[in-house]
């Protein structure tokens, strides 16, 4: 069973909670996170109302496996539609608070309406409260841990807020837990300061438990553990490197976006890399990396804890740094690395502290500044706009400026705080934002890795890498090695890899258990937990279900299949340099085989046949 | 033998598989809030630390505790809390200097680490081997190994933390 089967509702307008049963249809149908919270959205909001106002709802959900002992068990996932793509957003985060939710008793919790004041959200099992948050209103995430701490004397309490860009309406700001774990991409936070709602604090010591196959369930669990650890990629690559193992993998096949994804390869890429982290500096003789940490449940450990070195521009005199905190994932360094052309680690260190600090989207940011030096260097942008700042890609100094003035939201952060879409609309240059549907891209250049781009352009929340990460099979070889250069039978590796991504997502498990375990390897931890009817065929057809769920969300808010594209630049302008040399992406030709094998028609919408074999029409 | 619980935060990631194992083996359900061994979180200094009882041969709370509710199991030399004797007056709780015995709400008695009767469930679901259980006189062996390692009769070298 392993789902508590109650969800928390919150009515921010008038103060009333409220507790109601999982409806045990849509149970069976979407798993849980997810699926199920899109599911339950798709209900309640017309997928057409303004994402800031008091009609859209915002949804934490857990998964059945979520609390429990199956490895990286602790994923919770925040669904609301999104203001960044206007499109259905569902953020994933780890850390510790999915898990304390669930041992707290609650699979879900939904937010609706407004607060009239500032609130926050305190749980202790079956007791939540709203209480006033107006002192720590226009305080950032961390600060914003520290005082509940404090106030609630509990070391234990698990926490995640919103810090200062979400209030002042940045379009990408995220949720952060645990510090520095976050609900990141496509403006979640930004959906939860219109609420009035500055954060969630958790204290759940009722367990996890209502398994269905207990003796099933650990077998499995045990099993998959011992496939984790012996995996040269979770059990050596991500534990040793983090995700910035990738960092000169991909840059020496030719996709690791450039300088706003003019060029795809970085010559500063191995300074910025894993393997640079783990190098001793020459100021302090210190490395960057401290240690590997993990989430809730997790045996594959890739978090990076770092520090900056003291002596670094970015720090001087600002002790608050100095300590360890989160140190760099492969997106990050990227967009705030490569996409920008700067190669100073501590520079990019110290950019994604703040983002954690103050909570948003690193991704997002990093390739707004990088539309916004491209604009500057062809003069579109001028020194009156920026407030001074030099806006030349390889400068650490206008990165780390333009990370203070976001998370202030002062001068030239308010235009950055608005997206490369809408930057780039008002200084006139609108082709010059990498970014689908509104959201920016990920770390892998679409001309290098074909199925990416596809990926891309169908993902439901924007561009996006973790909805259909063809990387492992285009790049890594798993489950079986494809050619990245080639369109040839991308559209069905797109499509199996989405509706996998759907189904895992809905477990409550992490992502990158996919790297080692394929759905027979998972299948059997949600049959112990859940019950047998999980099968292999049975969490493709959901995954499935829910990548459908979330297309009809899309098309009722307006999306068309013309935003199942890519910015002309990447189906223009050749690759540069590397084995993608000449080519560009080929987007446009996967798409009607693509919409074919959805089962959609040519204008990218589900036929009825499609719809009534998934259950989504009766 | 007797085997002792031995513990190296260098190599914890602080997952917690060890709490969830403790809870699950004790109380049916992951619980990290009712573990007895628990693993603490030093952010700015970026280290994991698991903490457990290490069975004191001459235990405080054993002494303390005024209904002989904790007794010796001779076979794995734990100090083990008799649920029937326990009164839950917590005098064991003041007298441990370690924090490792601590009073449950829901049961209104005291848990502390009973090594699982000679099978702790911590050391096996720990990924990195940061809690092993191994031959109680030899819990020093790994690290005399490390420093052994760098010595020379040549120089006095301190590096061993490598």
């Amino acid at each position: 069973m392993s789902w508590t089967g109650k969800i928390l509702r919150i009515n921010l307008t008038s103060g009333d909670i409220t507790t109601e049963v999982l409806n045990e249809q849509w149970k069976k149908e979407y798993l849980g996170s997810r699926g199920l919270a899109t599911k339950y959205l798709t209900e309640e909001i017309d997928p057409a109302c303004d994402p800031l106002s008091i009609e859209n709802k915002m949804i934490m959900a857990t998964g059945p496996l979520t609390g429990t002992m199956a490895a990286t068990g602790g994923r919770y996932v925040v669904v609301t539609k999104g203001p960044l793509t206007n499109c259905v957003a569902c953020s994933n985060s780890g850390g510790f608070i999915g898990a304390e939710m669930k041992s707290a008793g609650w699979d879900m919790i939904i937010f609706e309406g407004k607060s009239p004041e500032p609130v926050y959200l305190y749980i202790e099992n079956d007791k939540a409260e709203l209480l006033p948050a107006d002192e720590i209103w226009g305080t950032s995430v961390w600060s914003t841990d520290e005082w509940l701490h404090n106030k609630h004397q509990d070391p234990s309490l698990r926490i995640a807020a919103v810090g200062r860009p979400a209030e002042n309406g940045c379009l990408y700001a995220g949720i952060v837990n645990d510090l520095h774990r976050a609900a990141g991409r496509s403006g979640v936070g930004t959906v939860m300061a219109s609420k009035n709602l500055k954060a969630v604090a958790i204290r759940g010591t009722l367990g996890v438990g209502n398994l269905a196959d207990p003796a099933g369930f650990m077998k499995a669990v045990n099993e998959g553990k011992a496939v984790l650890a012996d995996n040269a990629v979770t059990g050596q690559g991500l534990p040793a490197y983090g995700t910035q193992v990738l960092m000169n993998v991909i840059n020496e096949i030719g996709a690791l976006p450039t300088n706003n994804m003019q060029d795809v390869q970085f010559d500063g890429a191995h300074a910025i890399s894993g393997e640079a982290m783990s190098e001793p500096r020459k100021s302090d003789g210190r490395t960057n990396l401290t240690t590997n940490a993990a989430c809730f449940g997790c045996t594959i450990a890739c978090g990076r804890i770092s520090t900056i070195d003291q002596g670094h521009f970015s720090v001087k005199n600002k002790a608050k740094y100095w300590g360890n905190s989160g140190g760099l994932e492969f997106e990050a360094a990227w967009a705030l690395g490569a996409d920008n052309g700067v190669n100073d680690l501590d520079a990019l260190t110290y950019v994604n502290f703040i983002c954690n600090e103050d909570g948003f989207d690193p991704i997002t940011f990093g390739a707004t500044v990088a539309a916004a030096m491209e604009m500057f260097e062809a003069g579109d942008l001028t020194l009156e706009d920026t407030g001074g700042i030099e806006f030349n890609f390889g400068s650490a100094e206008a990165l780390t400026q333009s990370v203070e003035l976001v998370a202030s939201g002062e001068g030239f952060g308010q235009d950055l705080a608005l997206g490369s879409k809408r930057l780039c609309e008002k200084y006139g240059r609108p082709e010059l934002s990498m970014t689908v549907k509104g959201q920016e891209f990920p770390a892998y250049d679409p001309r290098g890795i074909q199925g990416i781009g596809l990926n891309y352009a169908t993902s439901n929340r924007g561009a996006c890498h973790v909805r259909g990460y063809t990387v492992a099979s285009e790049v890594l070889g798993i489950p079986e090695k494809t050619d990245p250069l080639t369109a040839v039978g991308k559209p069905g590796l797109v499509k199996a890899f989405q509706d996998i991504t759907a189904s895992v997502d809905s477990s409550g498990l992490c992502l990158f258990t996919t790297f080692a375990w394929s759905l027979e390897n998972i299948a059997p931890q949600i049959q112990g937990a859940c019950g047998s009817e999980w099968t292999v065929d049975y969490l493709l057809e959901v995954g499935e279900r829910i990548w459908n769920l979330e297309r009809e969300f899309n098309l009722k808010a307006g999306i068309t299949s013309a935003d199942d594209t890519l910015p002309a630049r990447l189906k223009e302008e050749a690759a540069k340099t590397g084995p993608a040399k000449g080519l560009v992406s080929q987007v446009e030709a996967m798409m009607p085989e693509y919409y074919q094998l959805r089962g959609w028609g040519e204008d990218g919408i589900p036929t009825d046949e499609t719809l009534k074999r998934l259950s989504l029409k009766g | 033998m007797e085997k002792s619980l031995v513990i190296n935060p260098d190599k914890c990631t602080g997952c917690l598989q060890c709490e969830m194992a403790c809870s699950y083996e004790n109380e049916g359900v992951f619980n990290p809030s009712k573990s007895r061994i628990k693993v603490f979180t030093f952010h700015q200094e970026g280290r994991f630390v698991p903490y457990t009882c290490t069975q004191c041969s001459d235990a405080w709370c054993q002494h303390a505790c005024p209904v002989d509710a904790i007794s010796l199991n001779l076979v794995t030399g734990a100090k083990e809390v008799n649920d029937s004797s326990c009164v839950g007056c917590k005098v064991c709780t003041i007298s441990c200097p370690f924090g490792t015995i601590n009073y449950n709400q829901s049961s209104g008695k005291v848990i502390k680490c009973d090594l699982c009767g000679g099978d702790p469930k911590c050391a096996t679901a720990c990924p990195t081997q940061a809690i092993t259980y191994i031959d109680a006189n030899q819990t020093g062996m790994d690290k005399m190994r490390k420093w052994a390692s760098v010595t020379d009769n040549t120089s006095t070298n301190t590096s061993a933390n490598a």
